[in-house]
């Protein structure tokens, strides 16, 4: 839309391994400065070589075990879509999928998901066409300010796929395998309640996840 | 052409947040950068008495470790305010031992990974000659003042009209009581950040999480000493502000400062507990409101003493009692202001401060005179409906609230309503119907813009301003697009970067009329200039046929259609550009400008356990021309929600003793969760006020919450037969 | 964060092995407490041993009962057809707890090892917690009390436990396995916690390096169930007052037999057998269901902001009992 895609268009190259190069688009003018990924982190003690794969992706990674996954996509791979808002678990605005499920990427150590196909906000689109919960947010407007939004659309794709495996929820009439999940208004909210929107967008993030699922 | 206006067009920005792409502070990729994090006091008030930082330096890869006996150099006293700046705050910028609040910044740690900086933030170790803190109102109560200004415009800290004592005591129905309303913090999901990167000795560039850049600027610029063209402040996308991100924090200079030591850039991000306590709140209030009424219902007298919170350092009112000095028509008012200095940090700005408890305090207390008068609320409310602004002596410059009134009763079906309390239930639950009024100031600033046509047919819109979620980017390209008879995707709208034109803070929902008004008037300025350079000036074509479509410009009825890049380039320059600034008048003075709504709340209550549910609410609004009904809708609903959480949830605890908030996380903060909210429906009365702005808008961020604490709280006294005065409605307080 | 070693354990023998090597080592399961422990500056352990890989995360028929691999997800054990047909109010129970993302990561021992919200636990820069720093005093008891214990509190702390899952075990009786280097053994759920007395910070009686192994479930009890969570807003909260409540009638629509057992007032789920007898025989009426209530809530010590509780949680034992039975 505007001048401000240059500054988030930062080069994200699939096929690099610890190096990096980041196209930093600072008054209007490009400065590209090669990053050694790992390079700073090398004089640290207990670093840990593993490989993740994130949005098919494979990265090889020596870091400290420290290092949560939502810190390593945000200031190491340059997927900052995830976000930080609390880094306790407490707001779902770091929500990832892993394997399918979703997860709070603040309270998972990056060392621990070895293995485990992780995807990202950034992972969502094909061929420059976005997913259709991403679509359905963007029509129903079901976000202000932007910032839980990757988390929330994150959450609900994935929620769908739990409530296809028929998973029952608080809300739920009774917890028997042999009630129907039905993604009724009141089942959505709470399904969703793990991912908190300040702005209160939430009637609208309703609307797009019921759009979603109808479509 | 049609005109985008009030047209639900998507958010032109709303791609970049759906995928991730929209750059928050802390998303900028900058070379070199270091991390910092906050180290805060754990006592409110004393001296450290030692900080021990040994441990902390020796955590591999540690840059530095920053405390007062750095002496950190400043070119200004931190602790001094500028008069006329009212968001400007007083900041504790580590020069010296004194810790005035719990959670004042007192060391900052600086190192090569954000994961260094964590630990040895942990490891700075403070011992304390700890005073005993003062929170509580009536611990205070001694040092109480009434200011001499109150609220962003300078108000009074006291207003009185006719005389409230002896038509008080002489009317035939009255009530009065105590309504208190808890801190509130404003939680926005993204936490304060700022990126500090020097550019040289004297040239900094900032990423800030800023509601105000160029408040920003001139604060950062003035305590480092420098020349304020020489900083540079961007915010492209604020995570959420809420009023807490427009003063300038002590953080954001912090980082700054730190960078300059450290000779690196430095990003600092505030942990999300140490959101609680330095960057602003709420100040929790306690209203005393008196109401008096002849046995018609006529109000005949009206007082509300309020008293709020301000820090020891500096001076901060939650103008509570504005909505009783004008809401309605009151022959005698009085109303009074008074401050308490706490052991707190300065509470600041928070979503429509003061009218937000004010509405509260207020619009209960009609509901208890209604009832003992036997009205129908609503009813109780028209008989009052004040025609003109008795406190400013002013006529309204538009006022739609009679229309918000019966279309929302309609469409929300309050004439259903058993006035009975305790009269409708469904199993364990019972559901009460409330309702209340919204108001908050249209207020508008000077601001300016600027628009330019490139010689490719670009056209590209430039002003300050900030994005709060509130969808600047959107309403601004859609009001230069009509001004220039374009399509919305035809227009490039930038902002957040103080290289653009200036504009104010994005708060007090100021920015559509404020901004709006200097785009409007930059791109009717830049189709001027077109206009003139088509040699037009002699045909009786007007400005409106110019007409830019498809790579031409024309001149409609003149036959006339020429490439704009021909066009462009004849002129000499890459570029056509013009530039507007524009300012409020006279009419300022000569008319009182509000929006008002009515809101209209289900709750349900469960009758044993006191867990309370807003089943449905219904709001409808006044406010002037409603420039996307889709964005507008959605800033109403979310107004609204916060007054689900004022009324419900949201309560910053105090541990006294201490003087410090137990709940600075969003585990034990309550702010709502999607299953806190049910159905809301939003309806906008048509208005137009081209007294308020030249666009006819007025704002619409920040009515949304009032009225509607009100609302709620008066559907679970008519649920329960119970009056809770005390916000947040938790279980307890329904047992 | 601290800087601690990590290690993979694929093998219970290995993850044993991991932590005896290394003194001050923690089992690491999902990690949706410990880690943000850690960030708090409450843990901090030397060694991490990622015990999520080994092969416990099996939901199995065992002798009559259930078996619940200790590392099996909790939103797994939540979906699991037969946790769900027999012992429903353990699903109920672990779908009313923190949010589905961390449902997603929690194990179920994890989750009966989570430790306090006490703010004054969670937050070291407080100077007073026995259980953080043990004598060094209780900020809790004249301090923000509103979300401790009004029961089984003592002088040295009155900080609730935090599960939801742990008071469903309780009400079902289930058992912990745990297995350390030298023997494997049974602790009844009644047993693995220990009442804070004057040494708060010994939460259970595992001993330093055991691994719980699987929980394990008695056959169903007969009857139905209900969890019933009262908290300051809908969802994603903590407790003010839980009740896992299962009753079972007889032909004659009288009480057969019942379970209760209570969160968020106590420092471990809180289970009466005296109160239990008094609704054996019973008619199913509130009247007896406030009997019981008074039972399990008579010794409740209320302290300055926490004294709703016990009123709260004697209407939530009477609603959760009338709400299971009204299933029979």
């Amino acid at each position: 839309m505007n001048a401000e895609n240059e500054h988030s268009d930062n080069q994200r190259d699939p096929t690099r391994r610890t190096f990096i190069e980041a196209a930093v688009l600072i008054s209007g003018a490009a400065i590209t400065t090669p990053v050694l990924e790992a390079q700073t982190e090398q004089a640290l003690p207990g670093l840990r070589r593993f490989s993740l794969t994130i949005n098919q992706v494979r990265h090889d990674l020596d870091l400290e075990p420290k290092v949560t996954l939502l810190d390593l996509l945000r200031e190491r791979l340059q997927l900052t879509g995830t976000k930080k808002g609390c880094d306790h678990g407490q707001c779902g605005a770091c929500t990832v999928i892993a394997d399918g499920e979703r997860i709070v990427s603040c309270l998972a150590l990056a060392v621990c998901y070895e293995g485990v196909d992780i995807v990202t906000i950034e992972g969502l689109e094909r061929g420059g066409q976005l997913h259709p919960m991403q679509a359905a947010f963007l029509e129903q407007d079901g976000f202000q300010c932007g910032f839980c939004t990757p988390g929330q659309i994150c959450s609900a794709i994935a929620m769908l796929g739990e409530a296809k495996k028929g998973m029952p929820s608080a809300v739920a009439h009774s917890v028997s395998p042999a009630e129907p999940v039905e993604l009724t208004e009141p089942e959505i909210r709470e399904r969703m309640s793990g991912n908190i929107c300040r702005c209160g967008a939430y009637p609208n993030i309703v609307a797009a996840i019921r759009a979603t699922e109808r479509s | 052409m049609p005109t985008s206006i009030g047209q639900p067009v998507v958010r032109v920005d709303g791609r970049l947040k759906v995928t991730g792409k929209a750059t928050y502070t802390a998303d900028h990729m900058v070379p070199n950068l270091a991390h910092a994090v906050l180290a805060t006091s754990a006592i409110a008030r004393g001296r450290m008495a030692s900080l021990d930082t040994g441990a902390a330096e020796r955590v591999p890869g540690v840059i530095a470790i920053l405390t007062h006996r750095d002496k950190l150099p400043l070119a200004k006293d931190p602790t001094k305010v500028a008069e006329g700046a009212p968001a400007d705050r007083v900041l504790q910028l580590l020069q010296d031992d004194r810790v005035l609040y719990g959670n004042q910044p007192i060391a900052v740690a600086v190192a090569e990974t954000f994961e260094a900086a964590a630990e040895a933030a942990h490891l700075i170790s403070a011992e304390y000659r700890e005073e005993t803190p003062h929170i509580r109102i009536d611990q205070g109560l001694k040092d109480s003042y009434i200011p001499k200004k109150a609220g962003g415009a300078g108000d009074p800290g006291e207003s009185h009209r006719g005389e409230f004592e002896p038509a008080f005591s002489s009317a035939p129905v009255r009530m009065e009581e105590i309504y208190s309303t808890a801190f509130q913090t404003h939680s926005p999901m993204e936490p304060h950040a700022t990126i500090a990167v020097w550019n040289g000795p004297d040239e900094l560039t900032l990423y800030d999480t800023s509601q105000g850049i160029f408040g920003d600027r001139k604060r950062v610029a003035n305590l480092l000493g420098l020349d304020v063209e020489k900083v540079r402040v961007v915010s492209l996308f604020v995570g959420g502000g809420f009023g807490s991100k427009g003063p300038s924090w002590s953080h954001t200079l912090l980082c700054a400062m730190a960078a300059r030591h450290v000779n690196r850039p430095v990003k600092l991000v505030l942990r999300r507990p140490q959101t609680f306590g330095p960057v602003g709140f709420r100040s929790a209030t306690q209203q005393t409101i008196a109401l008096a009424a002849e046995s018609d219902g006529r109000l005949v007298a009206a007082r509300n003493q309020t008293i709020t919170h301000t820090s020891t350092f500096d001076e901060f009112t939650e103008t509570a009692t504005f909505p009783t000095r004008m809401l309605y028509s009151v022959p005698n008012n009085t109303t009074t202001q008074t401050l308490v200095r706490s052991d707190i940090g300065t509470p600041s700005y928070t979503r429509a401060p003061g009218e937000a408890p004010g509405t509260f305090a207020l619009e209960v207390a009609m509901d208890e005179l209604a009832v003992r008068l036997k009205m129908d609320p609503l009813e109780f409310r028209l008989k009052n409906y004040a025609d003109r602004d008795e406190d400013k002596n002013l006529p309204w410059s538009t006022k739609s609230l009679r229309a918000c009134y019966l279309r929302g009763a309609e469409h929300f079906g309050w004439s259903q309503r058993n006035p009975e309390p305790r009269s409708q239930h469904d199993g364990h639950s019972l559901i009460g119907w409330g309702m209340a009024t919204s108001v908050y100031p249209a207020r508008r600033s000077p601001a300016s813009a600027r628009a330019r046509l490139n010689a490719d047919g670009t056209i590209v819109v430039e002003a300050g301003s900030q994005e709060l979620g509130g969808g600047t980017y959107t309403i601004m390209s859609q009001i230069a697009a009509d001004a220039l008879g374009v399509p919305v995707s035809a227009v490039t709208f930038r902002l957040g970067d103080t290289r653009y034109p200036e504009t104010p803070v994005s708060g007090g929902s100021q920015t559509a009329a404020t901004t709006g008004s200097a785009v409007f008037g930059a791109a009717r300025a830049l189709r001027q200039r077109l206009f003139d350079l088509a040699q037009a000036t002699s045909s009786s074509a007007t400005l409106d046929d110019v007409v830019l479509a498809n790579g031409t410009i024309a001149l409609r009825g003149s036959g006339r259609n020429q490439p704009i890049q021909e066009f462009v380039m004849q002129t000499g320059q890459p570029y056509i550009e013009a530039q507007s600034s524009e300012k409020p008048g006279e009419e300022q003075k000569q008319y009182s400008m509000y929006s008002f709504g009515a809101q209209f709340a289900e709750v349900r209550v469960d009758a044993d356990l006191g867990q309370v549910s807003v089943a449905r609410m219904v709001g409808a609004f006044g406010a002037g021309v409603i420039l996307n009904s889709k964005t507008a809708r959605s800033q109403f609903i979310g107004g609204m929600i916060w007054g689900i959480g004022f009324a419900l949830h949201e309560n910053t605890v105090y541990d006294e003793r201490l003087g410090r908030i137990v709940n600075n996380n969003l585990a034990e903060y309550h702010v709502p969760t999607n299953a806190d909210v049910g159905s809301i429906d939003v309806l906008w009365i048509e208005e137009d006020d081209r007294l308020v702005s030249p666009i006819g808008a007025k704002g619409i961020g920040e009515i949304g919450i009032t009225g509607a604490a009100a609302a709620i709280a008066n559907a679970v006294y008519h649920a329960t037969g119970k009056r809770v005065r005390d916000l947040p409605i938790t279980p307890d307080k329904l047992l | 964060m601290n800087t601690f070693n990590y290690n993979q354990a694929l093998t219970v023998d290995d993850a044993l092995a991991s932590v005896y090597a290394h003194p001050d080592a923690k089992y690491l399961g999902g990690g949706t407490n410990l880690i943000d422990l850690m960030k708090m500056g409450v843990e901090h352990p030397t060694a991490l041993v990622d015990v999520t890989r080994l092969p416990l995360t099996r939901i199995e028929e065992y002798w009559g009962g259930l078996r619940l691999g200790a590392m099996a997800r909790n939103s797994a054990v939540a979906i699991h057809a037969l946790v769900r047909r027999r012992y429903p109010v353990l699903a109920q129970a672990l779908l009313a707890g923190a949010s589905p993302q961390i449902r997603n990561m929690a194990t179920v021992a994890g989750n009966l090892l989570q430790r306090t919200r006490c703010y004054y636990f969670y937050d070291p820069s407080y100077r007073e917690c026995n259980k953080r720093n043990p004598g060094s005093g209780c900020a809790a008891l004249t301090g923000n009390n509103r979300i401790h214990s009004v029961l089984g509190g003592s002088d040295h702390c009155i900080a609730t436990h935090p599960s939801d899952m742990a008071v469903a075990l309780t009400a079902l009786g289930a058992t912990v396995q745990v297995k350390d280097a030298n023997e494997e053994r049974s602790i009844p759920i009644a047993d693995f916690y220990r009442m804070p007395g004057n040494t708060p910070h010994i939460e259970t009686s595992l001993k330093a390096e055991e691994l719980i192994t699987s929980v394990d479930l008695p056959a169903p009890p007969g009857g139905t169930a209900h969890y019933l969570k009262v908290r300051d807003r809908n969802s994603f909260a903590f407790a003010l007052v839980s009740v896992a409540a299962i009753v079972e009638l007889d032909d004659r629509k009288r009480i057969r037999s019942a379970r209760v057992a209570l969160g968020g007032v106590a420092p471990m789920p809180w289970r009466s057998l005296e109160a239990e007898q008094v609704l054996t025989g019973g008619e199913p009426t509130e009247a007896t269901y406030r009997k019981a209530a008074d039972i399990l809530m008579q010794d409740a010590k209320p302290l300055r902001f926490n004294g709703f509780k016990v009123e709260l949680a004697r209407r939530g034992i009477v609603r959760a009992l009338t709400t299971a039975a009204e299933l029979n």
